[in-house]
């Protein structure tokens, strides 16, 4: 085991706690092994520190495959299991066709335009957890 | 010397007739200017269609000296290839098919043919006839490059045209803060809906914007693969964050689909792009209310 100083092994995704959300940033190539830790970050890191909502930040992401995909998807069910929500954020329209045309059009996850909005969209969520799912939040 | 002139003559009967058309050049021009090919396309002035017919026989002249008179890329052509297919293009534009043309131009040979007999007489049998030969082939090669160009000037006409279709057809339209649209006319293949999808999803980007409604009024007929190139760019655009709405189904479209068993049920549909904008603004939290009396504008 290494101490708390070490510094962060290659690949390492960056995962963020803003109040009750998490910001996770993807850039570049994300490899397997990568987007395999970050599924257990993301898991350990829910259910430790009671979060309520997931940002996934796409925006730096150039190249997805089937894998990508389906880990995507997968850290959407797990959270949704630990009472989080998950929303993927700023997608670039060429990582769209891919995924589509991969047939994995991710059922089940939420999307947003840019990490504003995904952040927007869980606190409006989270201040008004009474309503209903569909509230539109208002505009100022 | 006539014997020796006609030895020499008899060795290249190719350079006799190219000779030949640089002499004789305003004579034929002048010939050709009444044939129809000529005298149609420049109806303004006779000396017009003279100096069309003179620049061509040039370059017949030109083809038979460099000796290759059967080759279509021969280098006299391209002086006369862009005077060629302008002519062409006059005649096809004036309804002329290329039958036609290519009878036009067959009927440029026998005053040719007959001012060369004229300038032979008196020569031996057979040096005519080869004279006449070089003639005859070197006019079917003029033919065959009119032809050419015909063919390559329409060709070029059509792939101009259909990369404009693929460019024009798919205009992005903002019609409010966050709310695009995608007025798609005609039919819809693979490569036009791989533009269509491409260019809504670059506008959701650049324009942040939160719907998108995609309106099929101007596509005639709907099958299971544009319905499945509908769904995968609605699929993509949900993707990228953004809500798609498919507005302008008309009945008999909305009939074809529940008749091929497609489940749109995963889209947003609206019936027309108004009621599709009314659901957008309403998702916007902006409704739009009619004012009690009609509007004075300010001066």
């Amino acid at each position: 085991m290494t101490g708390e100083a070490a510094p962060p092994p290659d690949g390492y995704v960056p995962v963020l706690r803003l109040g009750g959300i998490l910001l996770v940033t993807l850039q570049g190539d994300l490899y397997d092994s990568t987007a395999e830790r970050l599924r257990q970050d993301i898991g350990r890191t829910v259910s430790d520190d009671a979060v309520t909502g997931v940002v996934i930040d796409l925006s730096g992401v150039e190249i997805v495959d089937s894998f990508m995909g389906r880990v995507l998807s997968d850290i959407a069910a797990m959270t949704r299991l630990l009472a989080a929500q998950t929303v993927v954020a700023g997608m670039r329209p060429a990582v769209a066709i891919t995924l589509v045309e991969l047939g994995l059009t991710l059922p089940g996850l939420r999307t947003a335009l840019s990490t504003e909005e995904a952040m927007n969209l869980l606190g409006a969520e989270v201040a008004n957890l009474p309503r209903t799912a569909g509230a539109r939040r208002e505009r100022p | 010397m006539p014997e020796q002139h006609t030895a020499e003559d008899r060795t290249d009967p190719t350079q006799e007739v190219a000779g030949f058309l640089r002499e004789r050049r305003e004579q034929i021009a002048q010939r050709w200017a009444d044939a129809a090919v000529f005298r149609t396309v420049f109806t303004v002035s006779r000396d017009e269609a003279v100096e069309a017919g003179r620049a061509v026989v040039e370059a017949l002249a030109a083809v038979a000296a460099s000796g290759r008179i059967e080759d279509l890329e021969a280098d006299g052509f391209t002086v006369v290839r862009e005077q060629l297919a302008r002519t062409a293009h006059a005649r096809a534009r004036a309804g002329a098919t290329t039958g036609q043309i290519s009878a036009e131009m067959e009927a440029l040979r026998p005053p040719v043919t007959e001012l060369l007999l004229d300038e032979l007489s008196g020569a031996p049998a057979d040096h005519v006839r080869e004279c006449t030969t070089v003639l005859t082939v070197l006019m079917g090669t003029l033919r065959l490059v009119m032809l050419e160009t015909t063919t390559v000037a329409g060709q070029d006409l059509i792939n101009r045209q259909r990369l404009e279709m693929l460019e024009i057809a798919t205009p992005v339209i903002k019609l409010w803060e966050g709310i695009v649209a995608v007025p798609l006319i005609g039919t819809l293949d693979s490569a036009r809906s791989q533009v269509v999808m491409e260019t809504l999803l670059n506008a959701i980007v650049e324009q942040h914007a939160r719907i998108a409604i995609l309106d099929i009024t101007g596509v005639p007929t709907v099958d299971s693969l544009v319905a499945q190139h509908l769904m995968k760019t609605v699929a993509a655009a949900r993707l990228m964050g953004a809500e798609c709405i498919v507005s302008g189904i008309r009945p008999a479209i909305a009939q074809t689909i529940v008749h091929l068993g497609i489940d749109l049920s995963s889209i947003q549909t609206r019936a027309s792009l108004a009621d599709a904008l009314a659901y957008a603004l309403g998702q916007q939290g902006a409704h739009i209310v009619p004012s009690a009396g009609p509007v004075v504008e300010p001066r």
